[in-house]
């Protein structure tokens, strides 16, 4: 049983298929069609609903978008879903609603309900947004009508005079339902099964050893939307104890391979705050609100934007099978194309990022056609030592430019012990790294371009180092 | 700034208490926010309703030697299967010449085509089954590109050609000559709502259809001749789409039949809704183009002669592909006078899906020709563009006639552009992005401002009419039926308005209805910009003849004039007397006056020769001119626009907001089309950017930060409805100057003296390739 609030009344959903997405939910078998589909794989937004989650303490809510079409019923568990139908307050608008009308924000209006959840999310966080958070915010939403002009005056408007609206009035109700409900004993379907712990996932892992896990989903609810498959038995990891530990020691950072990324971010940002960009451009906003470190890691694809960090930053993936736990440095783990180290019984269960030495300096870069929500053409990461601005270690990481995730070895080599800033560490970085991959064509670049792409990246991080010189289209935190 | 001339002493033509010439939300907002505005997948289901899938092809080119339906057919839930030869009337729905099968035809035409179609008991069974079709080929060679079809001389279509005096001799002995090529990407509508129809039998041989369609006439027709039936049997209803772009105009038809079909087989209600890949697969695209240019021009860059060649890859069959070259043939001077010249329009066939309409219809292709050879001109002689683009605009008096023999009248763009070129500070900023590129070594900024003629009408001309249904109900309210179709542009929001300015009466108390054929039968597509020109013209004839009526009875009533008889603010005043509308609806309805009426439009003026390659295909033309700044990173690629003016055309805005919405729209949409959206095949002929993950619209982040947007304030010359002017299409060109701007931005490199060649769509990639062929040049 899946207990959670459906905008105001408790519900709970007994007999669901175990790969029933949340958008099929809601538009099949509710009828509850203010939710579009415009994709069915995570890229337009249409799909946007919010689920309210009782914060860490439990005394409050915390609003968070999601794409319902690549979200599994699982993830309603103690949670309040709030669809675009119950926004507004009887017959008065919810001002984000009506900041839309007023500044014209939809034409077609298929893509307005998916946009009106992502500004009512923006809402109800803490601060009031500026221009840019207001894009980061709307960056999974997108519109072939309006060019957006509208939609980002309609979210700076709402979102700049907030006022207490009826999720606002009713939070201390809905705090106190929620916490009712995580009494409920019984979690999951027939055949989605949600352990909390290890043990749980241990004995259901050997019962079931045919069951996929799942964490945020955002990846393998493609296999359903987009290569139709029937997914029969599913395990979400979402729950599991032990993987939802953040750690931040004298070691380093130790994340559990489930947090969501967004709930990931601060931690990462405190451990190395040059990822901000990176972070921001992954993905999106909502898929970000539900993908899992663990996720993007264990699927092993090649233009992921976060094993080119863990390659940089010499990681260590905390992997478990239930009986014995190993640990395995992330520049070991790939082994193939969407193929890694992990045992055919073994879990993810945390990725450890070793603390940073305090002259260390680091650039994650990432390359796409466009900027917001794209898979990188070349994604490259940099972790330099320097000593007297001397390169005394060189560790990178890269996506886009081979069959997996991986590093320049001969860079990283070659360049060790040249001073940083002569011309020369330039130079022979560039060669090194134009020569270091040989990738492919693809949809998203040629070959050509990657091997360019990775020379030049060098040559940014270089000039960089020579000061006050403009040097990025795109100016971030 | 001197002021604008209005035409002839021509008052305003909205009432002072509408709502006419304001700004007024669109008429399905409040429900689009709440998720109430219902789009087809969004009703509630007929009993027993079926889903619809289709089995589409995985070769490019290729005869069908087996199709094995046994494993689909048995397939847990399928109800019917059915191939053409299950097609009881015509089995080709070419819109205006044949060539479209509705499911193939023992051959395979491009990868994606759809092969055999499933109804199921849910769409999960029916998409499902459709994987377990088991289909052998035997391929054959396929042409994949302008140049292949060129050197197999394969056409959809005949050439066509455009000449003004004689280009040849005049290039052969001028001092300055340029030549000069274009590749033109496509571009994916990428409407949010993918294809999707419901289609429900009545009784006996009866059908309704809902359709997501920009032309519901032609889905009546369609559907009826597949199923072998008279017109008269199929209603096509249309409330709204999620976006058309020029995708749902003639291609959403395939899926109605398809629907249509199934559901006169198995007598059950059939839903045929396309996901988003195959979508993507199945449908046609804007036309990719290449194009050539050869050009005379004397020492001040005025241009003497122009032979320019625009060759359209128009996919498997014809299609719309005819007009659309025809309108890139008739874009390709843009706004500027050439002298003597020559536009070729090639229609090539590739096999690859069947490229269709996309706002503009083919005029942005050929005006980036236009574009590409001003700029080539202005490096070529050291001259700022700017300054080329000016010398060369159509004239008042003299250079004043285009390729296709029409004389420009009521040219706007001089003006236009002077106003722009002050409110934008081009000049200023030209000095400023000089001084900072000098001083730049990676980042380089570029300045560009382009011009924008676009010619408004269908250059079909039995195209350009359109009807009205209008009913006046006895509590006074208003239900107006149109040909026109609201996909998001705010059609029946400005229709709204017009027959509320025309009776004096609320916005609210007119209703739009669905656009249905039953209502108003053989409509236009709702296309060419055209939809308020035409039907907004029909409504108010459709308003006219009842006020006439209604006129007459208040002058009867009080012996005065029905000349005299005013519907304003709510009254019809007659002389000293005046009555609530509503009440006087009640009394005319007493007096037996009818209270309904159609109304019907045509356009005037306009006539094309084919044989002779001249006349005069455009009631008017739009202006507009925008000016784009942008930042090239010359490491990567990566670009970012800074900054975007634009001055629009739009004569008497009808609704401020909604013309506003359309610029800002269109200019984001041809932004993509020139940047990040690339449309890849791979070297079989398959579709790879097959998807929003792989196909990249412009996002939230995109729109530049600075975005002014005015409009051009004055009246349409031509009796145009308010004399205002059309607004969907032509904004999307203004997008241009972001192309131009990129490479005046790479011009930089070598001092503003060389063109860089950059292809569109510009990419990063193209754009960085671009920079060191630049680089290299100048090395060399």
């Amino acid at each position: 049983m899946i207990s959670f609030m459906l905008n105001n009344t408790v519900e709970q959903i007994t007999d669901e298929q175990a790969d029933t997405t949340l958008l099929n939910y809601l538009r099949e078998r509710r009828k509850l069609t203010g939710t579009k589909e415009g994709c069915a794989s995570g890229d337009c937004g249409a799909c946007t609903v919010v689920l309210a989650e009782l914060s860490p303490k439990q005394d409050k809510l915390h609003y968070r978008s999601v794409n319902s079409c690549v979200t599994m019923l699982s993830a309603l568990e103690g949670k309040q879903l709030i669809t675009v139908e119950h926004l507004a307050d009887g017959k008065t608008l919810h001002p984000v609603q009506q900041a839309m009308i007023d500044e014209h924000g939809s034409q077609c209006g298929f893509c307005t309900p998916g946009f009106v959840m992502s500004m009512f999310a923006l809402y109800h966080e803490e601060k009031q947004p500026d221009r840019t958070e207001v894009q980061h915010a709307l960056s999974g939403n997108l519109c072939r009508c309006t060019g957006y002009r509208p939609i980002i005056d309609a979210t700076l408007k709402a979102c700049g005079n907030k006022q207490d609206d009826q999720f606002s009035r009713q939070e201390t109700q809905t705090v106190q339902t929620l916490t009712q409900l995580q009494a409920s004993a019984e979690k999951g379907l027939a055949e989605l099964f949600m352990p909390t712990s290890r043990d749980e996932l241990t004995r259901l892992r050997q019962q079931y050893p045919e069951a996929r896990l799942v964490a945020g989903s955002t990846d393998l609810a493609l296999e359903i939307t987009q290569q139709w498959k029937t997914l029969p038995q599913l395990i979400s990891l979402t729950r599991v104890e032990e993987l939802l530990a953040v750690v931040e020691d004298d070691t380093g950072l130790t994340l559990g391979a489930a947090v969501p990324l967004t709930d990931a971010t601060d931690a990462l940002l405190r451990h190395s705050p040059e990822l901000a960009e990176l972070i921001e451009r992954f993905a999106s906003h909502p898929i970000r609100n539900q993908a899992t470190l663990g996720g993007n890691v264990a699927n092993a694809s090649p233009i992921g934007d976060m094993p080119p960090v863990l390659l940089a930053l010499d990681a260590v993936i905390h992997v478990d099978n239930g009986s014995a736990r190993r640990q395995i440095p992330a520049r070991e783990f790939f082994t193939g194309y969407r193929q890694t180290q992990l045992g055919a019984d073994e879990w993810i269960e945390a990725i450890h990022f070793p603390k940073r030495k305090a002259n260390s300096l680091l650039r994650a870069y990432k390359v796409s056609k466009r900027h917001e929500d794209d898979i990188s053409a070349v994604c490259a990461v940099f972790l330099l030592e320097l000593e007297n601005g001397v390169i005394s270690k060189l560790r990178t990481g890269f996506g886009g430019v081979a069959a997996t995730p991986v590093s320049a070895n001969d860079a990283e080599q070659q360049l060790r012990g040249l001073t940083l800033a002569d011309k020369h560490t330039s130079q022979l970085g560039q060669s090194l790294l134009y020569n270091a991959f040989n990738p492919i064509d693809d949809v998203r670049a040629t070959a050509q371009y990657r091997k360019l792409v990775c020379q030049n990246l060098w040559q940014r991080l270089w000039l960089e180092q020579q000061g006050s010189i403009d040097i990025r289209v795109v100016n971030h935190a | 700034m001197r002021k604008l001339v209005q035409p002839q002493g021509l008052p305003s033509p909205f009432k002072p208490t509408s709502k006419a010439g304001k700004s007024h939300p669109h008429e399905s907002a409040t429900r689009q926010v709440q998720g109430q505005a219902r789009y087809i997948d969004d009703m509630p289901e007929p009993q027993g309703l079926l889903y619809g899938a289709v089995g589409i092809s995985t070769i490019t080119h290729g005869l069908i030697t087996s199709m094995d339906l046994s494993a689909v057919r048995s397939f847990p839930g399928v109800v019917d299967v059915v191939t053409l030869d299950d097609v009881p009337g015509h089995t080709d729905i070419g819109a205006v010449f044949e060539g479209d099968p509705l499911l193939a035809d023992g051959k395979v035409l491009f990868q994606g085509q759809p092969l055999f179609a499933v109804a199921a008991t849910s769409i999960d069974a029916a998409r499902k089954a459709t994987q377990l079709a088991k289909v052998e080929y035997e391929s054959l060679d396929a042409c994949l590109s302008v140049k292949q079809a060129r050197a197999e001389n394969k056409t959809v279509r005949p050439v066509h050609v455009n000449l003004n005096g004689d280009p040849d001799t005049v290039l052969a002995s001028a001092k300055n000559t340029l030549k000069g090529h274009a590749s033109v990407g496509g571009q994916e509508h990428m409407y949010l709502e993918g294809q999707i129809s419901l289609a429900i039998p009545e009784e006996d041989d009866r059908i309704s259809v809902f359709a997501s369609s920009q032309h519901p006439s032609e889905v009546q027709k369609l559907v009826a001749e597949v199923l072998d039936i008279p017109l008269n049997k199929v209603i096509v209803d249309m409330r709204r789409m999620g976006g058309g772009f020029g995708g749902k105009e003639s291609q959403a038809a395939q899926w109605s039949c398809i629907a249509a079909l199934l559901a006169s087989r198995t007598g059950k209600a059939v839903k045929m809704r396309v996901p988003r890949m195959q979508d993507m697969q199945a449908t046609g695209k804007r036309h990719p183009f290449e194009n050539f240019y050869h050009v005379a021009f004397d020492d001040t860059g005025l241009i003497q002669a122009a032979d320019i060649d625009v060759s359209g890859n128009c996919g498997y069959s014809p299609d719309l592909s005819d007009g659309i070259v025809d309108r890139a043939m008739f874009h390709a001077d843009n706004a500027y006078f050439m002298g003597d010249v020559r536009v070729t329009g090639h229609r090539w066939m590739t096999n690859t899906v069947s490229h269709t309409a996309f706002r503009g219809f083919g005029g942005p292709q050929g005006m980036v020709a236009a574009e590409a050879m001003l700029d080539g001109i202005a490096r070529k002689l050291g001259e700022d563009p700017l300054i080329i683009r000016k010398r060369n605009l159509y004239q008042d008096k003299a250079r004043n006639v285009t390729p296709y023999g029409m004389e420009v009248e009521h040219n706007l763009i001089g003006d236009l552009i002077a106003r722009l070129e002050e409110s934008s500070h081009y000049w200023k900023r030209r000095e400023e992005i000089k001084a900072y590129n000098a001083k730049s070594q990676i980042l380089k900024k570029g300045l560009a401002l382009t011009p924008l003629k676009f010619g408004i009408s269908f250059t079909a001309q039995h195209l350009n009419q359109a009807g009205a249904l209008l009913h006046i109900y006895t509590d006074g309210s208003l239900q107006i039926s149109h040909g026109g179709t609201e996909m998001g542009q705010g059609l029946h929001t400005k229709i709204a308005q017009i027959c509320a300015n025309e009776f004096g009466i609320p916005v609210e108390h007119v209703e739009v209805t669905s656009t249905r054929t039953d209502k108003v039968p053989n409509t236009s597509p709702t296309a060419a910009s055209s939809g308020t020109d035409l039907n907004g013209k029909a409504a108010q004839n459709a308003c006219l003849s009842i006020k006439q009526r209604l006129a007459e009875f208040a002058a009867e009533l009080t012996g005065g004039k029905a000349e005299d008889v005013v519907f304003d603010n709510q009254q019809v005043i007659s002389g000293d007397q005046s009555w609530p509308f509503a009440e006087f609806i009640q009394k005319a309805y007493f007096a037996r006056i009818s209270l309904s009426s159609t109304g019907f439009y045509k356009t005037p003026k306009i006539y094309y020769d084919r044989a002779t390659g001249t006349g005069r295909p455009f009631f008017y033309f739009a202006y507009g001119a925008s000016v784009s700044e942008v930042t090239v990173d010359t490491l990567t690629g990566e670009y970012c626009v800074n900054q975007v003016d634009i001055l629009h055309d739009v004569g008497n805005s009808i609704n401020p907001a909604l013309d506003k919405g359309q610029i800002e729209g269109g200019f984001i949409q041809g932004m993509g089309w020139l940047t990040t959206e690339e449309l890849k095949w791979d070297a079989k002929g398959k579709l790879i950017s097959n998807n929003p993950a792989t196909y990249k619209i412009p996002a939230i982040g995109d729109t530049p930060p600075v975005f002014n947007v005015d409009l051009y304030p004055r009246a349409n010359d031509e009796d145009s409805i308010y004399h205002s002017k059309a607004v969907g299409e032509p904004p999307l060109m203004l997008a241009i100057s972001v192309w131009c701007a990129i490479k005046d931005a790479l011009s930089s490199i070598g001092d503003y003296k060389v063109d860089p060649k950059l292809d569109t769509p510009a990419t990063p990639e193209k754009v960085l390739m671009a920079a060191m062929a630049l680089q290299q040049e100048l090395g060399a």
